[in-house]
């Protein structure tokens, strides 16, 4: 579809962190402020901190109960550090001793900043990109450019290098708008943030040209277009009312009966990363849960999770499902994923490390408190559980014990509970090889991981992005012999990567007997529209 | 810093461990220098053989304790209200800093 645009004007390619389309005005935006003060007593630069602290620490707080939910808890540890009276004092010691306000503030800041850089700990150095984001938000109001924010023309195309979550949540995407970003991280929290709200941000733009005045930014495609041409822009507008077509015609599909293919039913679920994605629209459409993620639970918000924060967490959407399955995967930490105070620290490789299930099977402390809970919840519904990064069939085995184990003390004190059906995730190339060695319920393909393994691609090096294609045929060929062997023994087959979710895959996977897909609440329409689009075809 | 300072209790003491996986990070620190910060006692903490105390009600202080999984977090208090603010401490680290509702 790129290719209709005859492209005159600059475009960069980067990668897609949310859907949608923009067009509007392209505003950069540095992070560091570049007004200019003038330097006043030590008793003016005093004052004007001060100041400077209770206007930031408002700004913060409105931002706070304007977004609330994860949003304001990220933007809390600011808050509290702007009240820190042993981490203001030393600031205010250095403007006594003649330091200007914002030469004292930035270099308090930097000295943290560099300190929480300087640990092994990777969850501190996360936290340094908040102080830098509290550094910078004093000096704006200090240098008097407290107008930024309302400066910023509706729908914008923002663009900067990187952007931290505040200064995301503080613009006004009501109007449209879209955010480019030359760095940046389609995992990033502003990535989920600009999700979850619905704005299109494409990241890992590279550089750009300078001095644009009208961007359009096409999340689709993973394209910024500057300064595009009025045929250009005639191109843009038809491909975002077709899109916006689609989407409005997909989200009415769903509402009407399955899926089918091939004369057989298409079973459509969706993928969790937290509980509160069931609050979805599009989510009451699903035939289940294909995979609800359990790392959240991990994360700082509770800490290596207690028996009951699981049990609740599961319980809830059980009972959210009904009668409908929900596949719930033990904690897949490790990788890309670290968790202090779990996860290994300092390993070579760790998507070749003790990740998933290895982690779990080298922490029977931790697994145990979560198996417990799920065995709890598995009398609640129609709860399923598989394992992450099974290589071996004993890995399976020993996860089994592990869990027959917890069912019967959990018997013994009296407190119901069962055994669910137990599966394995298909992401190691060896387990996709031997498929017919393990003695699962049920098998669901992996495989953002499983073509990273085939293709030995770092899934998170863009660079790589064209070898790791999932399209790649000795990635359809393992999906193909595992789809197949379900088929032949009975065991349900299904699909939670990326690609079920990508339209381009989608008759790829039916092709290869798949019959389950589990996507993001968010795909859920376009994937069915998509099935039943391949079915007209079929009639023609 | 609470030893020399003159009040009209003695020193309470309490010690917990910290079940929190990431440790004493950016939120566990924040819920616990804002609960230190309601009661009127002076309180400090410090974790598993550290030699300093620092002050409870200083996110800064706290976040720089790099207090891991699994260390004993030491908190002691003086004051009007530190038997209370003691018990408070003990009781958010113990319970893994569990969200209050609103």
């Amino acid at each position: 579809m790129n290719e209709r645009a005859a492209i005159s004007q600059p475009a960069y390619r980067g990668r897609t962190a949310s859907g949608g389309f923009a067009l509007g005005p392209f505003v950069r935006i540095d992070a560091a402020p570049n007004g200019v003060r003038v330097t006043g007593s030590c008793a003016d630069e005093a004052l004007a901190l001060r100041a400077a602290l209770a206007m930031t620490g408002q700004q913060l707080e409105l931002l706070a109960r304007a977004v609330g939910g994860e949003g304001a808890q990220i933007l809390e540890f600011q808050t509290v550090l702007l009240e820190d009276d042993d981490f203001l004092d030393p600031v205010f010691a250095m403007i006594g001793e003649g330091c200007s306000a914002d030469a004292a503030w930035a270099s308090a800041l930097d000295a943290q900043i560099a300190d929480y850089n300087s640990t092994p700990d990777e969850y501190l150095r996360a936290r340094s990109s908040d102080l830098a984001d509290l550094r910078d938000r004093v000096l704006r109001v200090l240098s008097g450019d407290r107008d930024n924010d309302t400066e910023m023309p509706e729908g914008a195309i923002v663009c900067a290098d990187d952007l931290p979550p505040s200064r995301f949540l503080e613009i006004d995407w009501s109007k449209g708008g879209g955010v480019a970003l030359l760095r940046g991280s389609p995992t990033s929290h502003v990535a989920m943030l600009a999700r979850a709200r619905g704005v299109p941000m494409v990241v890992q733009l590279g550089s750009i040209a300078e001095g644009a005045q009208l961007a359009i930014l096409d999340g689709e495609g993973a394209m910024l277009h500057l300064d595009p041409t009025s045929e250009q822009i005639v191109l843009f507008e038809d491909r975002r009312a077709t899109y916006r077509r689609e989407r409005a015609v997909a989200r009415a599909a769903l509402r009407g009966p399955a899926a089918s293919w091939d004369g057989e039913e298409i079973r459509l679920l969706i993928n969790i990363q937290r509980v509160e994605d069931l609050e979805h629209a599009d989510a009451q459409y699903a035939d289940g849960i294909g995979l609800m993620r359990t790392e959240f639970l991990l994360g700082e918000q509770a800490g290596l999770p207690d028996e009951e924060t699981q049990y609740l967490a599961y319980d809830r959407v059980l009972r959210w499902a009904g009668a409908r399955p929900v596949t719930i995967r033990t904690f897949d930490a490790g990788g890309d994923k670290p968790v202090p105070g779990f996860t290994e620290d300092g390993e070579a490789n760790p998507f070749l490390g003790v990740r998933g299930l290895r982690l779990c099977l080298k922490r029977p402390d931790v697994f145990a408190v979560q198996l417990r809970a799920l065995a709890r919840a598995a009398v609640r519904g129609n709860l399923k559980i598989m394992f992450p990064m099974v290589t071996a069939p004993e890995e399976l085995e020993a996860g089994r014990r592990l869990f027959v184990d917890v069912v019967g003390r959990l018997e013994a004190e009296g407190i119901a509970a069962a055994l669910p059906e137990l599966g394995i995730m298909v992401e190691v190339p060896a387990a996709a090889l031997t498929i017919e060695q393990f003695r699962a319920s049920f098998f669901s393909i992996g495989s953002n991981d499983l073509a990273q393994y085939v293709t030995a691609c770092d899934r998170s090096n863009g660079s790589l992005a064209r070898l790791i294609d999932p399209l790649n045929p000795a990635v359809l060929q393992l999906i193909g012999r595992v789809a197949e062997y379900g088929r032949r023994a009975g065991i349900s087959v299904s699909l939670c990567g990326e690609m079920a979710a990508d339209p381009r895959c989608i008759a790829a996977l039916l092709a290869c007997g798949l019959r389950e897909l589990s996507v993001n609440p968010s795909s859920l329409a376009e994937v069915k529209q998509t099935i039943l689009g391949l079915n007209g075809d079929n009639r023609d | 810093m609470l030893e020399t300072r003159k009040t009209n209790g003695e020193i309470v003491t309490g010690s917990v461990k910290l079940v929190h996986a990431a440790g004493m990070h950016a939120r566990p620190a924040v819920k616990l220098t804002k609960l230190a910060k309601r009661f009127k006692a002076q309180i400090s903490i410090r974790a598993s053989d550290a030699a300093e105390w620092i002050n409870a009600k200083s996110v800064a202080k706290v976040m720089a304790l790099r207090a891991s999984r699994d260390s004993i977090i030491e908190i002691k208090a003086s004051g009007e209200d530190a038997k209370a603010a003691v018990a408070a401490l003990v009781d958010l680290v113990a319970t893994d800093f569990p969200d209050t509702g609103p």
